[in-house]
């Protein structure tokens, strides 16, 4: 478990090079005109008995917001650490949130699932607004979300 | 120094504030309407049973959530679509859409952040922190300006626009001052610059790992009451690891979703209620009624702007530039100006170019930078003095008597003071007088004695020069018009001649009104809007240099009405005199405010004499509601100079007049109205004690014996004219 955590924190920094096999894999998350504030959305991945293995991205800047994210906040307890470096801008409504990351091979096919939580002000939360297993054949299928994204994909 | 920092933020930031207190104040009307639609829990309600209505109507609910408001919103999934709706208690049913309208989210991106995001909400931060130190400026200069906090509420006097500013300004602070300081908290908070008000409870190690059991079972939501609920979240379905999540104002738990023991609960930090409570007294969430006071107060910055504008640029047209301003070490003449608004440094400019008109070296500057060691040319001193508030130095003469107690080496210049203020202030000139005073105490001569010019008048300051001039032997020509306004002519209707006889001939002089423009009736320009007691400005042929009379009719009468009596070579005077019936004037309405009989039902003590009877007959004429007036007027005699005689018996009849007390100075026992006044000591203490307002009109002299009369008589009740004249029942208008 602790060493998976390291190899996902290690994949998932953006300014390290490629390393050994990894492979660079592009999210495309597109929210529905749900009609209200920028969304928040955190990317994690869960492993196979369900437990939290580490984050991808945190789309929203505000930490104390982050309690709406529920699941991801009750797998963390919050720990904005989960999120240093992976941190943009929440997701306005009807915008796509596209990021390409490096994701170690170990990841795919072997029951990860990756999952968005997902945050809107004054709307209701939506933890496990997108819960999808990562496999190889999955690749490229776009899949809806709950609430709030139309649809999710992840291509390698 | 205080005033600098209330007017660079206020211009600097106007458009801000204006932006932030107009979507404030929009937006306050959200929580109330909020808090009047929403159906409200009944008492006794607990979290249970709402939680057991709401999951019948909607099997999939997976959240509930209660809004300061009362508000209940439920979130569901119904075979894999979201719902939600805001809850009838009573019912568990929805009854309206949960999202929030469109318009109140526009309204708050606008006013938090400007639609800019972080780079917004710092702009409004810094918005919110100038309507702070702007609340906290004003407040100095507030307290300033009436003498003391006591005073908050007192009447204030002086020009419309700056009267208005500190009318709204005194009610609105104490809101501003609330939801600027909540909106840095608030600001502080969402860039995480204040301690985590929300630590992580941690998640249960153990769970049952059964799951089903009934709402009603769960004791802790049996005991919570629905006021207290923030959030109910249920676990997650087929997750047994998953727990209901309890908020409420107390704290967070976690309840088990098999046997429904409470499994953890972390009570809700001090630093957390402190924080919610300041978000509830912002936002008016949980606090309707005060959201509603706040956003009506916030109504007054776009209006103490607009008039906070007009001030300074009033101030700003009121300072001319000084033309060939000399050093102080060649000038053989010092002018120093210890003025406020700035005006004071109008009248030094006109002084400055009459004196190098007749061959001085003039130089001018700010009382602040008094330093008499270096004035090695220098013959004489000129000080132009304002009061600021209850007697203090306005700012351009800061620390200036300090200086002048402390120049024990300088050379005794002599030194002349001028004070400039506003009559119907309890303190006027009090600070002129002060300098005055110390100057002569620390030994500097006298060039001329101490005068006055009160509201800037004109004539006082000329008459001033003249004085000045006779001293230096030369004529200064001082002709000081702010602002010459818009002039109107006016066409004479009758006159009415008296006091030929005593050496004092009067006139009664009846216009008629002028037509008006339609902009004028619009905007009360002009001569639509004026009561008795306001002035008129009169232009007389071959000077530029209005004269001010008292007008003795309002609006209503149909006419303009005034007294003027003919001076011994009087340019002004002289003219009006010879007008007959059919002959014209130019004239301009000037308002005097602080010189209305008021609309209450308070007894009035009008004392007047000669041609002071003008506005003192304009009240007793329009008084149709019968409010006692107790009028003292003074005359030389009344065979011929009883001005109105024809009118008074009327207005006795008519009960406009209680009382007319007559002083006769030429006769074999000659009275002033002062001596009327202490003849009838008791009555006029009876009266005042009783709330009566007392407004004095005449001449200087007069003025000043009516004022020792009064104190003489109000003694033995412990008041005093200065007592009086704080709380606006002792108005003088007076040239």
């Amino acid at each position: 478990m602790k060493s998976l955590l390291a190899t996902l924190a290690l994949t998932t920094a953006l300014t390290l090079p490629a390393i050994a096999m990894a492979r660079p894999v592009t999210l495309t998350t597109a929210l529905t005109n749900y009609g209200g504030d920028g969304a928040y959305l955190a990317l994690y991945v869960t492993d196979a008995s369900g437990a939290y293995a580490g984050s991808l991205w945190m789309a929203g800047g505000k930490s104390k917001y982050y309690k709406h994210l529920s699941d991801w906040y009750r797998a963390t307890g919050g720990d904005t650490a989960q999120v240093n470096g992976i941190t943009g801008a929440s997701v306005g409504a009807g915008r796509t949130l596209e990021i390409t990351l490096d994701l170690a091979d170990a990841l795919f096919d072997a029951g990860y699932t990756l999952h968005i939580d997902a945050a809107v002000e004054d709307m209701r939360d939506s933890p496990n607004e997108v819960a999808v297993p990562l496999t190889t054949t999955g690749a490229g299928a776009p899949v809806p979300g709950r609430r709030y994204v139309a649809s999710f994909a992840y291509d390698m | 120094m205080i005033r600098a920092f209330h007017r660079w933020p206020g211009l600097l930031a106007l458009a801000l504030v204006c932006i932030l207190s107009l979507s404030g104040a929009a937006l306050s009307v959200f929580p109330a309407a909020e808090r009047l639609t929403a159906p409200q829990a009944e008492t006794r309600l607990t979290v249970a049973r709402l939680a057991d209505r709401i999951q019948a109507v909607y099997p999939g609910v997976e959240q509930i959530r209660r809004a300061p408001s009362g508000r209940i919103t439920a979130y569901w999934f119904d075979q894999g679509a979201p719902g939600a709706a805001v809850i009838d208690p009573a019912t568990g049913q929805g009854v309206a859409a949960a999202d929030p309208s469109q318009v109140q989210r526009w309204l708050t991106n606008l006013h938090r952040s400007l639609f800019l995001g972080d780079a917004g909400r710092i702009t409004m931060a810094i918005g919110a922190a100038a309507l702070l130190v702007l609340s906290a400026s004003g407040g100095v200069l507030v307290m300033r300006r009436v003498g003391g906090w006591r005073n908050w509420f007192a009447r204030l006097r002086g020009p419309r626009a700056h009267r208005f500013h500190v009318e709204v300004a005194r009610i609105a602070v104490i809101g501003l001052v609330l939801s600027s300081s909540t909106a840095l908290w608030m600001a502080a908070s969402t860039f995480d610059l204040l301690p985590d008000s929300d630590p992580a409870l941690a998640m249960p190690a153990e769970v049952s790992g059964e799951t089903g059991v009934a709402l009603a079972r769960i004791p802790v939501l049996n005991q919570t009451p629905v006021s207290a609920l923030r959030e109910l979240n249920f676990p997650f379905p087929g997750d047994a690891t998953d727990v209901y999540t309890l908020r409420t104002d107390q704290g967070t738990g976690y309840l088990d979703q098999g046997t429904g023991a409470l499994l953890g609960w972390a009570d809700l930090a001090g630093w957390a209620r402190v924080s919610d409570t300041l978000v509830m007294l912002h936002t008016g969430q949980g606090a309707a009624v005060l959201g509603l006071i706040l956003g009506l107060l916030a109504l007054g910055v776009p209006v103490m702007g607009v008039t906070g504008v007009w001030v300074w640029l009033a101030g700003r047209r009121g300072r001319p530039r000084i033309r060939g301003n000399m050093s102080m070490a060649r000038a053989d003449t010092i002018v120093l100006v210890g003025s406020e608004g700035g005006s004071t440094w109008g009248f030094a400019a006109t002084l400055q170019a009459a004196l190098k008109r007749a061959g001085h070296r003039v130089h001018v500057g700010a009382m602040s930078g008094f330093a008499p060691e270096r004035y090695d040319a220098a013959e004489r001193i000129i000080l132009l003095a304002a009061t600021y508030g209850d007697g203090a130095a306005p700012t351009s003469a800061t620390g200036f008597l300090e200086r002048l107690r402390k120049a024990e080496t300088a050379r005794r210049i002599p030194l002349a003071v001028v004070g400039f203020g506003d009559r119907t202030f309890p303190a006027y000139c009090a600070y002129a007088e002060e300098v005055a005073a110390v100057a002569l105490a620390q030994g500097w001569a006298q060039l001329v004695p101490l005068d006055t010019v009160d509201r800037q008048s004109p004539q006082d300051f000329a008459r001033w020069g003249r004085a000045l001039g006779e001293v230096l032997g030369c004529d200064l020509d001082m002709a000081h018009q702010p602002v010459l306004p818009h002039t109107e002519t006016l066409t004479l209707v009758s006159r009415r001649d008296y006091g030929a006889e005593v050496q004092a001939p009067t006139a009664i002089l009846r216009f008629a009104l002028p037509k008006l423009t339609l902009w004028q009736w619009l905007t009360g320009g002009g001569f639509a809007r004026f009561e008795a007691g306001d002035l008129i400005g009169i232009l007389p042929e071959g000077s530029a240099l209005p004269r001010l009379y008292s007008l003795a009719s309002a609006r209503r009468d149909g006419f303009l009405e005034i007294v003027v009596k003919k001076q011994p070579g009087g340019l002004c005077s002289g003219q009006l005199a010879a007008l007959e019936p059919g002959d014209t004037v130019r004239a301009f309405p000037r308002p005097n405010p602080g010189f209305h009989a008021g609309r209450d039902r308070a007894p009035l003590i009008l004392i007047g004499a000669g041609t002071g009877i003008a506005p003192l007959a304009g009240f007793v004429r329009g008084n149709a509601r019968h409010r006692p007036i107790h009028l003292f007027f003074g005359l030389r005699h009344p065979d011929s100079d009883l001005l109105y005689d024809e009118e008074m018996p009327l207005w006795q009849a008519q009960r406009r007049l209680t009382r007319l007390v007559t002083a006769v100075s030429r006769s074999a026992r000659p009275r002033y109205v002062q001596d009327a006044l202490r003849g009838d000591a008791a009555e006029v203490v009876r009266l005042i004690c009783d709330g009566a307002r007392v407004m004095v009109c005449g001449g200087r002299d007069m003025a000043a014996g009516v004022a020792d009369a009064l104190a003489d008589i109000l003694a033995p009740a412990g008041l005093s004219p200065a007592m009086l004249k704080a709380e606006g029942r002792y108005v003088e208008d007076v040239y």
